[in-house]
């Protein structure tokens, strides 16, 4: 399943959809990394919005891609984790601890816009 | 509510854990279960699937309807011929995973649904029932 990334200056938008299948999953963690390689990026949000349940192979990709991506030097951000979903990750006992999280794009947008103000 | 037959879906490969948790998710709203409640079924669904594919490469996922006394609920099946857990007390122990690329498992499934039994026998397999009640 094709994962829609949309590149606005230095950030990519990553979208992803419902239904992603492990190899799905696994597959845009390289083209993320890939992507954020070849276009210079300083920033990836991944936009979860649409993601109807998280488990521990999601959740563990999501990690991984954020750590990926702090390695190449640019910032990852989640957003848009519904509050069900949440609430089914913590009685799983799944956390993104180290990992960014916004409430939706246009949060995880102000949040790093004010993070890079400083840095033109 | 119309007597529904179960629903099975074989998990051979890991597509067929989004599969599984989709058909849990719709099956737990056709019963009434709130959008919340439907997303804790899935995830258990695709943990409990997840738990096939890594374990034992293939088995079944069984969703059904079940009648308390004055409740409704839906359990979901996990059976598998896989190799079996040979210490089960360690593996509902949290933070306890032999492949290495699981996240919790089991504990994390108890928790998600109200009632969860277990039984594995080594070198025969394993099957996780889990139920959850309407609210």
């Amino acid at each position: 399943m094709e994962v829609p990334i949309l590149k606005q200056g230095t950030v990519l938008i990553a979208t992803f959809q419902a239904a992603l299948s492990d190899a799905d999953l696994n597959q845009l963690r390289m083209g993320l990394v890939q992507q954020v390689v070849k276009f210079r990026s300083r920033a990836v949000i991944v936009d979860v919005t649409a993601m109807d349940v998280m488990d521990s192979f999601a959740s563990r990709t999501l990690r991984e891609i954020a750590h990926m991506i702090r390695l190449r030097g640019a910032e990852t951000v989640i957003v848009g984790i519904q509050p069900e979903v949440a609430f089914a990750m913590v009685q799983l006992g799944l956390t993104l601890e180290d990992v960014t999280t916004a409430l939706d794009l246009e949060e995880g947008l102000a949040y790093l816009n004010e993070k890079f103000k400083n840095t033109h | 509510m119309v007597a529904s037959p179960e629903i099975r879906v074989a998990i051979n490969s890991d597509p067929d854990i989004v599969t599984a948790r989709q058909k849990g998710r719709a099956r737990a709203v056709e019963l009434g279960f709130s959008s919340g409640d439907a997303t804790l079924i899935a995830t258990a669904i695709s943990e409990l699937a997840r738990n096939i594919v890594a374990y034992a490469k293939k088995g079944l996922i069984t969703l059904q309807v079940v009648n308390g006394s004055n409740r409704q609920g839906i359990s979901v099946t996990a059976s598998d011929d896989g190799p079996g857990i040979p210490d089960i007390r360690q593996a509902l122990r949290d933070g306890f995973s032999t492949s290495g690329s699981l996240g919790l498992g089991l504990p994390g499934v108890r928790r998600l649904m109200d009632e969860f039994e277990i039984t594995s026998l080594p070198g025969r397999g394993t099957t996780v029932v889990v139920k959850k009640w309407r609210q």
